[in-house]
């Protein structure tokens, strides 16, 4: 009930435009009811009377009531289908600031991605909350209530009839199919899940089933789980064509009760005759109200889940808060670690491990610092928390702990350039322009030509307004990773941070990334995570970091020379070829 | 409106599509006939003055047909479930044999494997088309029929009017079937981009913030959204046009006959019960053509995702060309290839959606008992090489041999049995670990598995997991690293035990410890076998008996390390790190 109140308050703010679709769809369906009730009273009344002046306006109103039944659904549908746009937009909005705070802490679990598509498809969900949700039950209680009204001035026990047969459609079919959802539809969604697994693995690891011979007996599998989905379907089949039948007697039933109790009252005259046929063909065009309901029960189901998902995610308090009183930006760019110690878990039942313990070093303006280490060893960590991604204590900028500054204002320091360079599905130049809104056509072009890409994109047809695709899939990789460093220079901050940026490139392509992140981080300081040992005879200070702990530091020759895990890697790095 | 090729997936399924048809008009004929009752009762009634006692064997008749009707509307809809579920198994069966038989080099390349799932994805739109579709097909086409012959006899006049308004519906019906099919695609791609933006959003989240502009992209999603409400909007005041003609076509028309034969009833033209027939048939007769029109876009889908379907059953199988089947080795004489040399002579290949060739000409040996290293930058043709000796593909010129044997000559299933396959990252079926193993030896024991395990260093994970081998990949912290990914393909190899081995080095490095484990398992796996292995480790170049260098599709060179380095050629290039000119 909570979530459905909650979800129900992003349609507060367009109540005039929800009070005129749901008007406008009993409008609708009250024209079906009219149109057969004034033809069936002409008819009626056409058949005793003696003259045209005995039909009244019943023509008129006949020829009425067939036409507004399309125009009111015309106009509704474009009422509802614009209030549906801008229920979208709010929910995204509302949705996206939400989770602003939180991104990346709350967001990243085992499965990240699945968070976010399944985040997607929750919001998508929603879309159609109130055309197919909301809506159908508001109309429904409109059209039972006329109808209350209506039969039961004829007669109370007609209008009670009614009323009861509308429930019952209304609420009784629509509890059968909830309680058919939530035990065979639960069995379908796992068979259907286990089918579907078992197709996609046939697809994408066709090599390995042909490699092993074993594509005959997926084959044998696949048409087994098909079998299983299948006698779920058909069980679920039959139990819902039973509520199409039980609709279909239920809505003759209805009818045909109307014309039992009507007759008598016909016969001793309490209801003029050509009313008969108003009662019963009235009643049988009020179903239409009821009709959907079960299929918005189901709907209304799907919906809550997804919005207790969201909700669920959305009410996460944030692992990073701003200071109430934060300091002014930093002044100047030292950088100190002192006895930093950080879980991304603390509270866990059984306390996460570690992921750095007990980490001190010093980057003063300018200088250039190494972090290297087997993977694992919580490199990308520390650049997370330098970033304010996660608060830990012990990090000092400009001699003040960070924590007690805007997280703006700590970013606006360091220029990240990591392994998974992401790009907006957008133009080349709008992808630049994000790292400094306002950069020139000549800043950008600068940053592009320090990062070796300027040549790269003006041989493009499109230059700088190349789009790059989807997650700038249509760049390779080398050509990304120029992207995030020109980006890098545009945010033109003291600090950048390289958190593995050649990780996912192969050797010849590293090799000249590696020579031009030594061009532009001259006259900066630099922290470099790696766990890749080349270009680093410039650096300051290399720190080995093993299972969260530095167990090495010094040079680039000074660790060669000792026997420790730098000389490892080393040795082992030498090994591969490619 | 209906695939004929799509209808024609159901004659397998001929009783029940014959029942779902016969119920359908039955259904429609029970409609007729509840009218027909209806109109008779309150013309008794109202016109005649009958009280209920005198008309209720009629009344009994009208409850009689309410709950047969309901009856038959339950049975059609599972008889119409029957015929899509036999449907969907035939097509599914279909498919993944097609697929099979189209082998991994189509499946796996970018376009036709997003084809091939989505194809086999497709399979489930077929239900809607078979089980609502079809059914409301022929409810559409025999109920305004029969009415039609009812009323002509009853009252020509509103017959004519019923066959003036009837063909348009039909009319108005494929209006809206392809506006509604460009609302559908047009709403589809709104939504579509819609979503895509703010999935773009979410996912580049982090890259915002790090790049302070996270929090001015609220404004940019409403932005955009009101933009697509806009576009949409303006479509949709066109599009909602064609249905609104359809809802005032079938509502007017029956005011029409309503007050057509309320004039001629004033006028003592007409008897009161064809009159009140014919006016409480008229929805009935519309209803059913509505429907169809709420169940096109099921039916719609259900074309679609036909038409995806028969573009895969349609992708002619390459053959392999100028194999003769008298001349296919026969098992028995088998064993002899089995430790034989196996030739690359002037092979080529050339990928389909490609121009340049993968492989041009090549030609080396891979020597029985000895290790061959292939060795090349990425996209040389050494993933060619592997996919060839594995018959995903075959050669477009030039020959395979093992031994004296064509390659060609030997069944592709009965070859793939000599040969161990160690790809980069095998494929992980969601199933659990010990049928994941099993694939390479189905009759394998657990002791098999444990055995395989152990040489492959996969034993301390799985005895860490609560559930060994039982374990599903994918829950319970049975989520593998890729390294661990690695170690399972080579349990694989070792309980398959084959007499080639092609190993596929994984290039990423791993953890200093692990590594040098990883590779005791592997040159335990290589030991008296014919090794093919594509080579990133400079350990186990160094090891190879011969190395064959890749270039651009060709061979440049090879010989032994030694040899190699010594020449300055295109392998010190590469072992130098240098970049090729």
């Amino acid at each position: 009930m909570k979530t459905l109140s909650r979800l129900s308050s992003f349609l507060l703010p367009f109540w005039p435009q929800v009070l005129l679709a749901v008007l406008l769809g009993a409008l609708t369906i009250g024209s079906s009811i009219a149109l057969m009730s004034t033809s069936a009273w002409l008819i009626s009344t056409a058949a005793i009377a003696r003259s045209v002046a005995d039909l009244g306006v019943s023509v008129v109103s006949t020829r009425l009531f067939g036409v507004s039944r399309a125009v009111f659904r015309y106009v509704e549908r474009l009422v509802s289908h614009s209030l549906t746009f801008r229920i979208l937009a709010r929910l995204r909005v509302w949705f996206y600031q939400a989770i602003e705070p939180l991104a990346p802490a709350r967001l990243v679990s085992a499965r990240s991605g699945d968070l976010l598509s399944r985040v997607i498809a929750d919001v998508e969900t929603l879309d159609n909350l109130f055309v197919r949700v909301l809506a159908p039950p508001m109309v429904a209680v409109v059209i039972v209530l006329a109808m209350a009204v209506f039969m039961g001035s004829f007669d109370p026990v007609l209008g009670l009839v009614i009323t009861a047969f509308l429930l019952a459609v209304g609420v009784g079919l629509t509890a059968f199919s909830l309680f058919l959802n939530r035990t065979l539809g639960r069995q379908l969604v796992e068979s259907r899940s286990i089918l579907r697994a078992d197709l996609v693995d046939a697809v994408q690891g066709l090599p390995d089933l042909i490699a092993f011979g074993q594509e005959s007996a997926w084959l044998e599998r696949i048409n087994a789980s098909g079998r299983e989905f299948s006698r779920t379907q058909t069980r679920m089949a039959q139990l819902n064509g039973l509520q199409s039948g039980l609709n279909s007697l239920l809505t003759g039933l209805g009818a045909w009760l109307m014309l039992f109790l009507a007759i008598p009252l016909v016969s001793s005259g309490r209801i003029e005759g050509v009313y008969l046929a108003v009662i019963v063909l009235a009643s049988m065009a009020s179903f239409e109200a009821v009709q959907n309901l079960p299929q918005a029960a189901q709907l209304l189901e799907a919906n809550l889940q997804s919005a207790r998902r969201l909700f669920e995610i959305a009410d996460q308090s944030p692992a990073v808060t701003e200071p109430t009183d934060p300091l002014p930006q930093p002044a100047c760019a030292d950088l100190h670690v002192r006895n930093l110690s950080f879980s991304y878990e603390p509270e866990a039942e059984h306390a996460a491990p570690l992921v750095l313990s007990n980490l001190s070093f010093d980057l003063p303006a300018g200088k250039k610092l190494a972090i290297v280490g087997p993977s694992g060893a919580g490199k990308s960590t520390l650049a997370n928390l330098l970033m304010r991604f996660w608060d830990a204590e012990g990090i000092f900028l400009d001699g003040r702990d960070i924590r007690a500054y805007r997280q703006v204002d700590v970013r606006r320091m360091f220029s990240l350039v990591s392994q998974n360079t992401y790009l907006f599905n957008a133009t080349l130049r709008e992808n630049l322009l994000l790292a400094r809104p306002w950069a020139t056509q000549q800043d950008i072009e600068a940053a592009c030509r320090a990062a070796q890409l300027h040549d790269f994109i003006v041989s493009l047809p499109n230059g700088y307004e190349t789009m790059v695709g989807e997650r700038g899939l249509q760049l390779s990789g080398g050509e990304r990773q120029r992207v995030a460093i020109a980006r890098a220079l545009l945010k033109d901050t003291p600090i950048f941070i390289f958190d593995e940026p050649t990780a996912n490139l192969d050797a010849a392509t590293e090799r000249k990334l590696i020579e031009t992140l030594q061009a532009v981080m001259q006259s900066r300081s630099v922290l470099w995570i790696t766990h890749r040992l080349i270009g680093l005879e410039g650096m300051d200070e290399i720190l080995v970091l093993e299972a969260g702990r530095i167990v090495q530091r010094g040079t680039h020759a000074e660790l060669l020379a000792q026997q420790g895990l730098y000389r490892t890697l080393w040795d082992l790095q030498n090994r591969a070829l490619l | 409106m209906f695939s004929r090729r799509l209808l024609a997936l159901a004659r397998s399924s001929n009783v029940a599509l014959a029942l779902t048809i016969v119920l359908g008009f039955v259904g429609g004929l029970l409609t007729i006939l509840q009218a027909w009752i209806l109109a008779l009762i309150i013309n008794d009634v109202f016109f005649n003055g009958l009280t209920r006692e005198a008309v209720l064997g009629r009344l009994a008749a009208l409850l009689g047909v309410v709950i047969v009707k309901a009856a038959v509307v339950w049975g059609s809809e599972v008889a119409a479930n029957a015929v899509a579920q036999r449907v969907k198994a035939d097509l599914r069966e279909r498919l993944v044999k097609h697929l099979t038989a189209l082998g991994p080099a189509y499946t796996q390349s970018e376009r036709t494997g997003e084809l091939s799932l989505s194809a086999i994805e497709g399979v489930e739109s077929l239900e809607a088309y078979f089980s609502q579709y079809l059914p409301q097909l022929v409810l559409a086409a025999s109920i305004p029929l029969s009415v039609l012959l009812l009323v002509f006899p009853l009252d020509p006049l509103s017959g004519v009017v019923f066959l003036l308004t009837a063909p348009l519906v039909p009319f108005f019906m494929i209006l809206i079937g392809r506006s509604g099919e460009a609302l559908t695609s047009r709403q589809f791609e709104t939504l579509r981009h819609l979503s895509a933006h703010f999935y773009d959003v979410l996912q580049g989240l982090t890259t915002l913030k790090a790049l302070n502009q996270s929090r001015s992209q609220a404004g940019v999603i409403g932005e955009v959204a009101e933009r697509y409400r806009d576009v949409t909007m303006q479509v949709l005041r066109v599009t909602f046009l064609s249905a609104l003609a359809l809802e005032f076509l079938t509502t007017l028309s029956t005011a029409i006959i309503a007050v057509e034969i309320g004039f001629r009833l004033l006028y003592r033209n007409m008897e009161f019960l064809p009159a009140f027939f014919i006016l409480v048939l008229a929805p009935d007769f519309y209803l059913p053509l509505r429907l169809l029109g709420l169940r096109f876009h099921a039916g719609m889908s259900g074309v679609s995702a036909a038409k995806r379907i028969f573009e895969i059953l349609d992708t002619p199988v390459q053959t392999v060309s100028g194999v003769a089947s008298n001349r296919v080795v026969q098992p028995e004489n088998f064993s002899a290839v089995q430790h034989a040399t196996i030739l690359f002579d002037a092979v080529s290949y050339t990928y389909p959606d490609r121009t340049a060739p993968a492989l041009h000409q090549v030609t080396f040996s891979i020597p029985a008992g000895q290790t061959t290293a292939l060795v090349g930058a990425s996209g040389a043709g050494k993933t060619t090489v592997a996919n060839l000796l594995m018959r995903f593909i075959e050669p477009q010129s030039g020959t395979i041999r093992v031994g004296d044997t064509p390659l060609a000559q030997i069944p592709a299933d009965a070859w793939r049995k000599t040969i161990g396959w160690v790809p980069q990252t095998p494929y992980l079926f969601s199933d659990t670990i010990a049928a994941n193993l099993r694939l390479a030896r189905p009759e394998a024991n657990e002791g098999d598995l444990l055995r395989a395990c152990e040489r492959a260093g996969l034993l301390d994970f799985i005895r860490a997991l609560p559930e060994g081998l039982e374990t599903r990949i994918g829950e319970r912290g049975a989520r593998l690293s890729g390294g661990q990914a690695q170690r399972l393909a080579l349990a694989r190899a070792f309980l398959k035990d084959a007499p080639f081995l092609l190993l596929d080095e994984p290039t990423s490095s791993l953890d200093p410890a692990l590594e040098a484990e990883l590779q005791a398992s592997v040159h335990e796996l290589m030991r008296g076998r014919t090794v093919l292995v594509i080579a990133h480790r400079l350990a186990t170049i160094y090891q190879a008996d011969q190395i064959v260098v890749l270039d651009g599709g060709k061979v440049a060179e090879a010989g032994r390390h030694e040899e190699l380095l010594a020449r300055h050629g295109a392998y010190a290039r590469l072992v130098t790190g240098q970049t090729t000119p």
